[in-house]
This record gives C-alpha cells, structure tokens and sequence, in this order.
C-alpha cells in the first residue's frame, strides 16, 4: 500500500493475465449457461441505504449521484421488466473500505436465477469457483447454518447471547472492543475474525440462515427462531461471496430501508435517499430468484496466492 | 488536541490510549461484506515497550499524542538525569534514567542522540549507532594470538563493559555498535 513505486502497476504481469483470464472465464460460464450479461450504470441517482455500506457522492452539473455500491437495485428492476437470468461483472465502489483484502474500487460478479432458490444457488456458486479455481474442485465444500458455526466455534447461540456474553467470549479469544458496543458489532467481529477462522483451509465453505437482523435483502423464514435466507461463501477464512434468496415483498423492503436508514442516523452517517425507482419495480412484481455477488478480485488473489489486494489489481487505491 | 480517526491509521502513528502514549504497530482493515467495518491494531506502549492489542470500530477517532523525534546534543549527567540541548534553539532538556535506558552507558558527551519527546519531556533517548570509546581497563593482550577468535571483556571510559580480541590492549579506542553493543574494530 506504499505510495512509492511511482507510475508502476502494483500487479505483476503474470497477475494481469490471469486477471484477463479470469474475466473471460467467468464470461464463457454464463454464456454457456445461457445468462445475459448486463452492464448496470455506475452511477445513480438514489443508493442502497446499507447500514454498513458507504457510497462515494459524486457532484455532476445535473445534480448529486451516487456510485453503485453493487449493481443489485437495477438488476432487479430488469428482473422486473422481464429480463430473465442476468449477470453483471464490473468494477463497484466502496468509500473507506481499504486494507489487506479490500480496495474502494472492486471487481464484482454478481448474478440472478428466476425460480432459484438459494440452496440451489449455492451449488451454482461453489460450481463456478471450481470451474475457476481447481483446489476448490478437490473437495466438496462445507455447508453448515450461521447458528452451527458459532456452537461450533465459540459454544455461543448467536440468536440469543447477548452483548456481554459475546464480549467475555472474545476477551477470552484475545479480542478486546468497546465497552458500548451493541450485539450487531460483536457477531460481526466473532464471525470474520474467529469463526471464519476456523473454516476448513482446504476447501469451500457455505454458511446459511443468517439472524434476522443480518437479512439485508433476503426472504426471512418466520417460526419460533426466523432465519434470513442469506448465504456466504469462503475459501477458509477468506469472505468469497453472498447470496440471497431474494425479498420480492415490497412493503417488507420498504420497512427494511427505513431499518437502514434508521441504523445510519443513529451512527452518524450521512443520509442515502431510497431509491424510489427499485421499490416501484418491486411492486410491479420481482419474479422469485436468487441472487450472489462474488468478490472477482478476491478470488484472483486466491487463485495467485497472493497475501493483499494490490497484487492483482493493475493500480490498486494508493497508485490509482 | 488533534485526533486520528481510523482512516488515518497507519504504523508508526502516535496516538493516547487510557492515558498513554503508545505508537501503531499493525493495523488491519476488518470487515464482513454487509457487516460493521474494524481497524485491528496492535500497539507498543512507548513508556513500557509493551505491545497491546485493541479493536476499533471504523471511524472512531483517537487522540494524537504529543510526541516528536528530534535530535539533542548531550551535555552531561548529574546522576540523577542525564542534560541534552537542543543544537538549534540551545533549549535544554532532562532526561530520566528510564528514559535513558541502554543509552547511557555509551555516553561520554557531545554526541548526538535522538530523543524522542513526550509532552515535551524525554521519553526514550537513543545513543549514536556508532560510539567511539577509550578502553580504561583490559587484561594483557597474549603476545602473537591474533587469529584465535578468541574474546575478553573490556571496560570503556563510560564504564560500559565490552567483549574485544584479544590483541586489543589498553588504552587504544574502539568502535562499538551500541545497538548490539558489539566492538568493530581499533580506531587509529
């Protein structure tokens, strides 16, 4: 992340042509599975109110806009209209998020199959990654629920600890943090930094039904214990992908952008306006699917064995 | 007083935790896709040399602390503190024995040291990499043993004690690395 090196790419050439062909690999997986690629603008007019998700605001002579965090709300709004099974594969934009395995700009895939739910997306996916990545090919991966993952980590019920509980529990893992932190921060810190952690390093894993209030936008299952029907995927500790069997219920959504919303003022953080056209769309009726967002540069470093981002990005944040 | 917010977090960064001034070690970006983002850092204590992990949430700010590196000339040691100035502005400055550490058997006078300032204060002074010091005290060379490898302690004219050949004698100078506190060679 040196700003030195000057005009010099920060990836190799060897890291460039794999990146190129990556790129067309993926291209050729959808093109013979019969997916239409589409390529979303970039820049908006309204965001993803994502509690935990910063969008850059651009100044244009027509107004303020917003570059996409990820191409989700206009892919559905061409679900809406008809498209059928679509992809996107392009660069997305995240303000603040740098480090190790994080650039501001990224390369995402995301896509959406009609009628899919997200169990039948998750084979998809690993499919992909093994078509892509032949280590992944070796094993099947590791499907487990949220809520097993951390019995299995921690001998904690995510649903249920509360703030205190899961804040001895990661003092006894060597993670100190606020004394004010809330339960959300803790399940967030616990899962990437010792759940994921003790993911299989030789294969994938998946990790399904997420707690309610980590739905975003995926369907809930109601019952005495209601599950987001949400996925993640990993290659060991490494954050690959999430998937969700997709929230088509508009007023549901509507609540769910108010909750966002709601999560942003009380941290602090500038207002994103709803995007009005999306929830149109939902109510002129989102056709049942799924749909995952795969980190392309991600999957690149593990594909090189590269130990940060910048190496397989032609400039990464600090020579861009 | 100025303040970082994690954004800002980078090694080397001297920043005030419960009080102390503590510098950043490491400093790794967390953070779960839809989920809250983290700085995990690690710190070193800069009075203990204790290094401490803490967690921040993203965008947290933490107080700077008032510390600075700047080059002091030593002049002398009362005992009890050890008195540099500044060759600049000819302020003067008083540093503990704490703060003196491993320095102050390398000392003799007029050397240029880094001492790193805290609140104005010497906190930790490093001697010059190189010292040049009399011996004052060494057992008797062994007459044409110059190839043997052989060692003996010698005592410099600071009082710090140093391993040299065995052909050294007493009396000549000696260079002296003062971060290993190793003899490289006779000084003519």
């Amino acid at each position: 992340m040196s700003a030195g090196g000057g005009w010099r790419p920060s990836a190799s050439l060897r890291a460039l042509r794999a990146r190129a062909e990556l790129l067309a690999a993926i291209r050729a997986f959808f093109a013979e599975r019969g997916v239409l690629e589409v390529d979303c603008p970039a820049l908006g007019a309204a965001g993803a109110p994502d509690a935990w998700i910063e969008p850059f605001r651009v100044r244009t002579p027509h107004g303020p806009r917003f570059l996409h965090t990820s191409p989700e709300l206009a892919m559905k709004r061409l679900l809406a209209a008809g498209s059928g099974d679509i992809y996107f594969l392009g660069h997305v934009y995240r303000a603040g998020e740098w480090g190790r395995r994080h650039n501001p700009e990224f390369t995402l895939l995301e896509w959406y199959r009609l009628g899919w739910d997200h169990h039948r997306l998750m084979e998809e996916v690993a499919a992909l990654v093994a078509a892509l990545f032949p280590p992944a090919a070796e094993h099947p991966p590791e499907k487990l629920t949220y809520e097993t993952a951390f019995r299995r980590s921690l001998g904690i019920d995510p649903w249920t600890a509360g703030a205190g509980e899961l804040a001895r529990v990661a003092g006894r893992r060597g993670l100190t943090g606020g004394a004010d932190w809330d339960r959300a921060a803790w399940l967030d810190l616990l899962f990437a930094e010792i759940v994921a952690r003790d993911f299989p390093a030789d294969r994938l894993t998946l990790v399904h039904d997420f707690p309610p209030e980590q739905a975003a936008l995926a369907r809930l299952r109601e019952g005495p214990r209601p599950r987001a029907e949400r996925f993640e995927l990993f290659w060991g500790p490494m954050e690959l992908a999430n998937g969700f069997h997709e929230l088509t219920d508009a007023v549901e959504q509507r609540a769910r952008f108010e909750g966002e919303r709601t999560r942003r003022r009380a941290a602090g953080l500038p207002e994103v306006p709803p995007d009005a056209r999306f929830l149109a769309a939902l109510e002129a009726g989102l056709p049942d699917c799924a749909g995952v967002a795969l980190g392309v540069d991600r999957l690149l470093m593990e594909i090189l064995g590269a130990d940060q981002i910048g190496a397989v990005l032609p400039f990464d944040w600090s020579r861009a | 007083m100025a303040s970082y917010s994690t954004n800002e977090f980078r090694s080397g960064l001297r920043v005030m935790l419960d009080g102390e001034p503590y510098v950043i070690v490491e400093n790794e970006f967390v953070k779960p896709g839809k989920g809250q983002a983290f700085n995990r850092v690690k710190l070193k204590n800069l009075k203990t040399g204790r290094v401490i992990d803490r967690t921040f949430k993203s965008g947290e700010s933490v107080e700077a602390a008032d510390v600075v590196d700047v080059e002091l000339q030593y002049l002398y040691t009362d005992g009890a503190f050890w008195h540099f100035m500044d060759p600049e502005s000819f302020e003067q400055y008083a540093a503990s024995e704490a703060a003196m550490g491993e320095a102050a058997q390398w000392l003799k006078g007029e050397e240029r040291c880094q001492v790193t300032l805290y609140n104005g204060e010497p906190l930790t002074v490093s001697a010059p990499n190189f010292v040049e010091l009399k011996i004052v005290e060494t057992d008797p060379g062994v007459r044409g043993d110059t190839a043997s490898g052989g060692t003996k302690p010698a005592k410099l004219e600071t009082g710090a004690v140093v391993k040299v050949p065995l052909f050294v004698e007493e009396g000549e100078v000696i260079r002296v690395d003062t971060r290993t506190g190793a003899y490289v060679s006779r000084v003519k």
